[in-house]
């Protein structure tokens, strides 16, 4: 079966003027025609020998830090502007959604801009009329149909947006980040009518910062970076290379050379299972603290206590074990590996709080918001409960019964 | 399953006039000619009769000032008729050519989001002062009851004739100033003196005839609406017309017809990088 989508060595250049004011003036032209100096121009290429291929049905995440090209490759792929070079060919009907609401205009009424909304996606009247109803069901705004859209909430906007959006049906399907607004609820609604509609054989390419939407939704991915491919393949083998590689070191390494307390610590960082370093981790892999410290004396009743705070700085648990028991190397470095099991901490940023001491008397060595490591979620079991409720740092596995 | 249609974006080989296209989305010329329509009128409480007031209001204080004050000659006819006839079509032109030259900078958030044929949005502009023309027209009708004005059956074709010469006039420079606005916003200053200028020189207010220096006629006739208001005129004056003027002023409309919608067509794809 032949691709649906061919892109080949695609390239977008853009010329950034250095010169103040936003636009092109006239005057400013011509005087730079007639000084025959150019304004000072330099060429940025937002998009570099990009090619990929994309398979009927296939549902592909495009994943990439801030400016690293995923919107212009879309924009390009929708003709809304043209590649500098490279060519693309496309077998099906591709509508693009950049944007929920494209055209929504204030001063029209629900009904009336569901119309214009759906004929600018690419939706035939007749087709509208006929899922009129569906629409309207589905983003539940039908008291105010006839009600001039400026007079809805920001959030009944955005319902009716994407309800219209929800009923396009393309044989490619263009996304980008659109479902990243509006409330909870709403968007599980569209991801499964998203999920539904990547069943039904369509192709979506779909460009989210949310890791867990693209892993849930997608089988593949691409990353790219600075306009370029970096990598692409699984969906859970691309956005893992994505949240290494956004990790930069985290760990912490002890400077002061002179330091002569009983315990100290030496250095301490985060290392995924296979105890490779690493600082961001998946909701469903084990975190790894790997604490190096000295030990100038031995001492009774030491205990290395190791708690989690969260991205306010809040502790929001701790373990802790007694090194009596533990044979402890006098003047030379020790070991200390404390592993968090999977599926504890939910989604998010967190540090680590680290003391060496005797409980309740003395602390040799107390390290505050060290380490500091992110927790994503790839479209592991979680996902379900994504951005529903805020259910807290961690999630326990407690034993239920019901009766 | 049938094999589905093949699409190429080239960067090296762009495609030109595509009909098929535009044909495919005729729907959008429809939905954007509605929306303005519906939006221009929104919150107001006389509605759709400003389309009717504007041109009345016009046609009274031009009649007081030329017809009655100045006395310009009116090709025999009341000067009301006269005056009004001219106006009908210069309303679609002036207020079609504001529009579309403005389209594509007002619409710069659709541009920018969501990919159809570009051409639609300056030529949709134009259909909506279509609508206000039939509009003002029917208070023309009234007009020439009123004053009982001769028609000759030749309104027929000539009429129809003259609003297609006045689109077509208006299409080409209104593309022009589109795609020229897009990226250098000075031309949104430009327009209204052009218009302005313009205006006095298509015989609106005054007849051609009036002018004593023949080369200053041939300047006046390379107006792209003049040929429109001559021939709109012709059943109701029956004079003779100048054909000549009248091809000097086809000529010139379809070159600029030509010269915008080239113009557009080698910029549009860009558009969404400047707006």
């Amino acid at each position: 079966m032949k691709p649906i989508l061919e892109i080949q060595d695609v390239g977008k250049k853009y010329r950034i003027q250095h010169m103040a004011g936003g636009y092109l003036s006239l005057r400013e032209r011509m005087l730079s025609t007639l000084k025959f100096a150019r304004n000072e121009v330099e060429d940025f290429w937002a998009l570099k020998d990009v090619s990929f291929n994309v398979q009927p049905g296939e549902s592909i995440g495009i994943i990439g830090r801030n400016g690293a090209g995923k919107s212009t490759l879309l924009k390009i792929l929708s003709k809304i502007t043209p590649p500098t070079t490279g060519k693309i060919i496309s077998r099906g009907r591709i509508a693009s959604l950049l944007e929920v609401g494209t055209g929504f205009h204030p001063e029209l009424t629900g009904r009336e801009n569901v119309f214009l909304n759906g004929s600018l996606l690419g939706m035939k009247r007749k087709e509208i009329e006929a899922q009129f109803d569906e629409i309207v069901d589905f983003s539940g705004v039908e008291k105010f149909l006839d009600t001039p859209l400026k007079h809805y909430s920001s959030g009944m906007q955005l319902r009716l947006a994407f309800a219209v959006a929800a009923f396009l049906e393309p044989e490619i399907l263009i996304i980008d980040e659109v479902l990243a607004v509006g409330d909870a609820e709403f968007q599980k609604k569209c991801l499964g009518k998203m999920e539904n509609v990547s069943k039904s054989g369509r192709t979506i390419l779909f460009v989210s910062h949310q890791l867990g939407m693209v892993g849930q939704l997608c089988k593949t991915a691409i990353l790219l970076d600075k306009g370029e491919i970096l990598t692409q393949g699984k969906v859970d083998v691309v956005i893992n290379q994505y949240t290494q590689y956004l990790s930069n070191g985290n760990e912490y390494v002890n400077q002061d050379a002179t330091q002569k307390t009983a315990y100290f610590f030496q250095s301490i960082k985060s290392l995924s299972s296979n105890l490779k370093a690493v600082s961001a981790f998946a909701h469903n892999e084990e975190i790894v603290l790997e604490i190096n410290f000295m030990a100038m004396q031995r001492l009774k009743n030491t205990h290395l206590l190791v708690a989690i705070n969260n991205k306010n700085g809040q502790r929001i648990f701790s373990s802790d074990i007694s090194l009596d028991d533990y044979d402890i190397k006098v003047n030379a470095v020790n070991f200390a590996y404390v592993t968090l099991p999977a599926e504890t901490i939910t989604p998010g940023n967190y540090s680590f709080f680290t003391a060496i001491h005797s409980p309740n008397a003395i602390g040799y060595d107390v390290k505050d918001n060290v380490c500091p490591i992110s927790v994503y979620d790839n479209g592991s079991a979680f996902t379900q409960y994504e951005n529903k409720w805020f259910y807290g740092d961690v999630f326990v596995k407690c034993s239920w019964r019901i009766k | 399953m049938t094999e589905p249609e093949e699409h190429t974006i080239d960067s090296s080989h762009r495609g030109f006039f595509n009909w098929k296209e535009l044909w495919l989305y005729r729907e959008l010329f429809y939905f954007f000619t509605w929306r303005d329509i519906k939006i221009k009128y929104k919150q107001t409480v006389l509605g759709f009769l400003w389309a009717i007031l504007q041109p009345l209001l016009m046609m009274i204080i031009f009649t007081l000032f030329f017809g009655r004050v100045l006395n310009v000659p009116s090709q025999n006819i009341p000067y009301p008729v006269f005056v009004l006839s001219g106006l009908l079509l210069w309303n679609l032109f002036s207020t079609g050519l504001t529009n579309s030259a403005n389209s594509m900078v007002s619409n710069s958030t659709i541009i920018k989001k969501i990919y159809f044929p570009r051409l639609i949005v300056p030529t949709s502009s134009i259909l909506v002062s279509l609508f206000d023309f039939l509009m003002a027209f029917a208070l023309f009708i009234l007009l020439l009851i009123y004053y009982q004005q001769p028609v000759g059956w030749n309104a027929l074709l000539y009429w129809p004739l003259a609003l297609w010469i006045s689109v077509i006039a208006t299409l080409g420079p209104g593309c022009l100033l589109a795609a020229l606005n897009v990226k250098y916003r000075d031309f949104r200053y430009v327009i209204p003196f052009l218009i302005q200028i313009l205006f006095f020189l298509t015989p609106i207010i005054y007849p051609v005839s009036m002018l004593k220096y023949p080369l200053l006629q041939y300047v006046l006739v390379m107006s792209p609406m003049y040929a429109a208001v001559e021939l709109f005129r012709f059943p109701l004056t029956s004079e003779e017309m100048n054909l000549t003027f009248l091809f000097i002023s086809l000529a010139s409309g379809f070159l600029f017809l030509i010269l915008g919608i080239l113009y557009f067509k080698r910029t549009e794809d860009f558009f969404a990088d400047f707006a």
